[in-house]
C-alpha cells in the first residue's frame, strides 16, 4: 500500500483506463456491469485521498515515466483539478447504480458491455484532462473522451441519436482541432507544453509576442467554448443529450461539460493570466455577453419544449450560462459562485435527468403531455424532480441558491447591478419551464396508461434521493462545495497579472 | 520585392491557412456526410503542417547522438502529431461508421434530406 | 470466388514477405524507423490483402473476429501492464528504468513489451475495422 500512496496521480487514470479494457475483454453483461462498478468506486476514494493531500501539503507533481517536467508529462494536482477531479469521480459512483436496469433497456444486455467500456474510457479521458499538466496530453485525453462519449450518444435507441452523434463529432473535432492550434502557437512561442513552464515563459515574453498569445488564447478559447457548448457555439447539445441513452446523459449533463469548463479557467487564469493583460482585452465582455445572452435564450427555448430531456439540455445551456458569467467577472465571488456552480449544478442536472430515466424506465415516454398526473403514481421520482428542479431555479435553501448568490455578490462588488438584475430574471423562466413540469405531472388526473406505473426499483432510486439530498445538503452547509471553491477561486486570481 | 519575400519566407503559414479555410469551409457547406467528414480531415491535416514547419532544420539529421552531426530536428512535434494523427484517423473511422449507420437507418447520407425525415 | 491466378498465386507469394516485414519493422523499431504501430499495421494489411483476393471467409480463418476482438483490448492491457509493474518495482507509471538490473536495459525491455501490445492492437483494431464494414454491405 505504501508504494502505491504517491501514484495515486497516475492510479487516478490508470484505473479506469484498466477497468474499460478488462470490461472489453469479459465483455459479459452482468460481470462488465460488477467491474465498472468496483471501479467507480474506487476512483472517488483516490481523488479523496488527492484532494485531502493537497489541501495539507499543497500541490502535487507527478512525473510521468520519469521523465521530470518540463521536458516530461506531469500530472500536476492543485487545489482547482483536485476539486474538479472529485466531483467527477464522486459523482460517476453516485450514478452508477442507476445504470444497471436503465441500460440494459436502453441499450440491451448485448451491447450494454460496450456500453460501459466506452463510458469508463469517457471517464478515464475527463479525468485526464483535469490531472493533466501538460497541454498537447489534455488534446489527447479530451479526444479520448470526446470519441468515447460519440459512442455513447450514438448507442440511444432512437435513429436520430446517430445524427446528434455525427452532429457532435463534427463540432467537437472542430473545437478539439482549434485547441491544438492554439497549443501550437504556444508552443512555437514558448518551445514548451508544460502549463506552469508556459505560463512562466510567457509572463517573460517580449512585447512583440503579445499578438501571437492573443491569436492563441482567442483560438484555445472558441475550441474550449465549442467542447463546454457557451452559448452560439451549442448546437451540438440539445440534440445529443436528448436522444442519448438517459443515462449517458445523467453521466456527460453532469462531467462532461464541467471538466471543459475546468480547462478553459486554466488557460484563462494560469497560462493567459500572468502573461497578458485580460483586462485590457475584452475577453470578460465577450464571456459575459456571451453568458447572459445564454441564461435568456436557452431558457426561453426550454419552455417551448414538449420533449423534457431536450428542455432539460436546454436548461443545462443556460446553466452553462451562469457558470461562464462567474469566470467572466473574475473576482473572488463571482467566481467561487461559478466554480460552485460546476458541483451545484452537477448534482441538480443529474438528479434531474436520473428522474427523467426513471420516467422512461416505467412508462417509456418523456414527452411532456404524456405524463399527466404521474406525480401520484411516482411520488418518490417526481418528488426529487421537485427538489432538484427547485436548486435549478435557485430557491434559497437549495444548492442553486448558493451558486447564485455568490454571482450576484460578485457582480455588485464590481457594481454591476444590472447583471444582479439579469441573474434574477432569467431565473424566473426558468420557474416557468421547471413549473410547467411540475404542474402536469402533480396537478392534472392521471392520464390513462399511466395506471401501471410506479417508482423505480431501488437501485434506481436510492442515487436518485441521494442527489436530491444533497441539493438541499450543499444549499445549507457550504463548507465542503464554497469552501474549496473559494479556495481555488483565490489560488486562480493570485495569478493573475 | 518585399512583399514577396515576405511571402516566401512564410509560405507554409500560407498554405496551413488555406487548407485550415478551405476544410472549415467544406464541413460548413457541405450537407453530405462523407464531404463533411473529408472537409474535416483537411481541416485536421493544416494543424499537422503548422506543428511540422517550424521543428524543420534545414541539414538536421534524426536527433540520434552521432560524433559527426551537430545540428538535429526537434523529435517532439513529430511525436505530437503523430498522436494528433491517430486521434484524427480514429475520429474519420468513427465518423464513417457512424454514416453507415445512419444510412442505413435514414437510407440517405445528406444532411438536408434527414431532417425532413423526423420532421424538422 | 475471384478466379484470378496472376492475384492468387501473387498474394500466396508476397504474404510471408509482408509478414516478415511486420516482424523486421516491430523488431528493429527501437533502433531505427518502425515499430509496433506500422508493424501492427503491416501485419494486418496482409490479413486484409487475404480477405481481397481469397475472400472474406478465408481471412477470417486466419484471424477469426472473436480473436481480433480480444486483441484490440489486449494490447492496451499489455501496455498499460506494463506501466503498471514499473510501479511495483519502485519507479513511476511507465518509468521503464527499474524493470531491469540497470536503466538502459530496463528501457529496452519496456519499449520492447509496449510496442508488443501497441503491434497487438494495432492489427487487432485495423482488421476488426475492415471485417465490421465489410460484413454491414451484406
Amino acid at each position: 500500500m505504501e508504494a502505491l500512496w504517491s501514484h495515486l496521480p497516475a492510479l487516478q487514470i490508470v484505473i479506469p483506463l484498466l477497468g474499460g479494457v478488462l470490461v472489453a475483454l469479459v465483455r459479459r453483461g452482468s460481470l462488465a456491469f460488477a467491474l465498472t462498478l468496483v471501479v467507480s468506486w474506487v476512483l472517488p476514494v483516490v481523488s479523496g485521498l488527492l484532494l485531502y493531500q493537497v489541501l495539507s501539503t499543497g500541490p502535487i507533481s507527478y512525473a510521468l515515466g520519469g521523465w521530470p517536467p518540463p521536458w516530461g508529462i506531469e500530472y500536476r494536482v492543485d487545489v482547482l483539478n483536485a476539486f474538479v477531479l472529485m466531483l467527477v469521480s464522486a459523482i460517476g459512483a453516485i450514478i452508477m447504480p442507476f445504470a444497471r436496469r436503465s441500460v440494459a433497456l436502453e441499450v440491451g444486455e448485448r451491447r450494454s458491455a460496450w456500453f460501459y467500456c466506452m463510458y469508463l474510457m469517457c471517464l478515464a479521458g475527463l479525468l485526464g484532462v483535469a490531472i493533466t499538466g501538460d497541454a498537447f496530453n489534455a488534446f489527447v485525453f479530451l479526444e479520448i473522451s470526446s470519441l468515447s462519449t460519440y459512442v455513447l450518444i450514438a448507442l440511444g435507441r432512437d435513429r436520430r441519436a446517430l445524427v446528434a452523434a455525427f452532429r457532435y463529432l463534427i463540432m467537437g473535432t472542430i473545437g478539439a482541432t482549434f485547441y491544438v492550434i492554439g497549443v501550437g502557437l504556444l508552443y512555437v512561442l514558448t518551445g514548451s507544453l508544460n502549463m506552469v513552464d508556459i505560463a512562466q515563459r510567457l509572463a517573460v515574453a517580449p512585447p512583440e509576442q503579445a499578438r501571437a498569445m492573443v491569436a492563441a488564447l482567442a483560438f484555445l478559447t472558441v475550441g474550449i467554448s465549442l467542447k463546454l457548448a457557451l452559448f452560439p457555439l451549442h448546437s451540438w447539445l440539445p440534440g445529443a443529450y436528448a436522444y442519448a441513452p438517459s443515462w449517458a446523459t445523467v453521466f456527460l449533463s453532469a462531467t462532461a461539460t464541467k471538466v471543459a469548463i475546468y480547462l478553459l479557467v486554466r488557460f484563462l487564469f494560469s497560462i493567459f493570466g500572468g502573461a497578458l493583460d485580460l483586462r485590457s482585452l475584452p475577453v470578460a465582455e465577450i464571456l459575459i455577453a456571451l453568458s447572459v445572452a445564454a441564461m435568456f435564450i436557452a431558457s426561453f427555448i426550454a419552455v417551448y419544449q414538449s420533449n423534457l430531456k431536450r428542455m432539460l439540455a436546454y436548461s443545462s445551456l443556460a446553466q452553462i450560462g451562469y457558470m461562464m458569467l462567474g469566470i467572466g467577472i473574475a473576482n473572488q465571488a463571482a467566481l467561487t459562485g461559478g466554480l460552485v456552480h460546476l458541483v451545484n449544478h452537477a448534482i441538480m442536472k443529474a438528479a434531474l435527468f436520473m428522474a427523467m430515466g426513471s420516467l422512461f424506465y416505467r412508462v417509456g415516454t418523456v414527452r411532456l403531455t404524456e405524463i399527466a398526473g404521474i406525480g401520484r403514481k411516482m411520488p418518490l421520482t417526481m418528488g426529487a424532480f421537485v427538489v432538484a428542479g427547485l436548486g435549478i431555479i435557485g430557491t434559497p435553501g437549495t444548492a442553486g441558491f448558493i451558486s447564485k448568490w455568490y454571482l450576484a455578490v460578485g457582480a455588485l462588488d464590481r457594481g454591476w447591478w444590472v447583471l444582479v438584475f439579469l441573474l434574477v430574471a432569467s431565473s424566473l423562466i426558468s420557474v416557468l419551464y421547471i413549473g410547467r413540469v411540475i404542474e402536469m405531472a402533480w396537478f392534472r388526473p392521471a392520464a390513462d396508461g399511466l395506471a401501471e406505473a410506479k417508482d423505480p426499483p431501488l437501485s434506481m432510486l436510492l442515487p436518485l434521493l441521494l442527489l436530491a439530498a444533497a441539493t438541499i445538503y450543499f444549499g445549507i452547509d457550504t463548507r465542503l462545495t464554497a469552501g474549496i471553491a473559494g479556495e481555488a477561486a483565490q489560488f486562480l486570481l493570485g495569478g493573475l497579472r | 520585392m518585399q512583399a514577396f519575400l515576405a511571402f516566401a519566407d512564410h509560405y507554409s503559414y500560407v498554405i496551413t491557412i488555406l487548407l485550415m479555410v478551405g476544410g472549415l469551409y467544406i464541413v460548413v457547406s457541405r450537407s453530405n456526410m462523407v464531404k463533411k467528414l473529408v472537409g474535416l480531415s483537411i481541416f485536421q491535416t493544416s494543424v499537422y503542417l503548422l506543428y511540422l514547419e517550424p521543428a524543420k532544420i534545414v541539414g538536421g539529421t534524426a536527433p540520434i547522438l552521432a560524433p559527426d552531426f551537430t545540428v538535429y530536428s526537434n523529435p517532439l512535434p513529430h511525436v505530437l502529431i503523430l498522436t494528433a494523427i491517430v486521434v484524427g484517423v480514429g475520429t474519420l473511422a468513427l465518423g464513417l461508421a457512424l454514416v453507415v449507420r445512419i444510412h442505413e437507418a435514414y437510407g440517405t447520407i445528406d444532411d438536408d434530406e434527414i431532417k425532413p425525415q423526423d420532421g424538422g | 470466388m475471384n478466379s484470378d491466378v496472376i492475384l492468387r498465386v501473387g498474394t500466396k507469394l508476397i504474404l510471408p514477405f509482408i509478414l516478415l516485414f511486420a516482424i523486421y519493422v516491430q523488431f528493429h523499431g527501437e533502433y531505427g524507423p518502425g515499430g509496433g504501430f506500422q508493424a501492427g499495421v503491416i501485419a494486418a494489411a496482409a490479413v486484409i490483402l487475404v480477405a481481397i483476393t481469397f475472400g472474406h471467409s478465408a481471412a477470417k480463418r486466419i484471424a477469426p473476429r472473436g480473436l481480433v476482438e480480444h486483441m484490440v483490448p489486449l494490447g492496451v492491457l499489455i501496455y498499460a501492464g506494463t506501466g503498471v509493474a514499473c510501479f511495483f518495482l519502485g519507479g513511476n507509471y511507465l518509468d521503464y528504468g527499474v524493470l531491469a538490473h540497470d536503466p538502459i536495459h530496463g528501457r529496452h525491455l519496456g519499449i520492447f513489451l509496449v510496442e508488443i501490445g501497441v503491434a497487438v492492437t494495432v492489427s487487432g483494431t485495423m482488421v476488426a475495422l475492415f471485417y465490421a464494414f465489410v460484413e454491414r454491405g451484406r
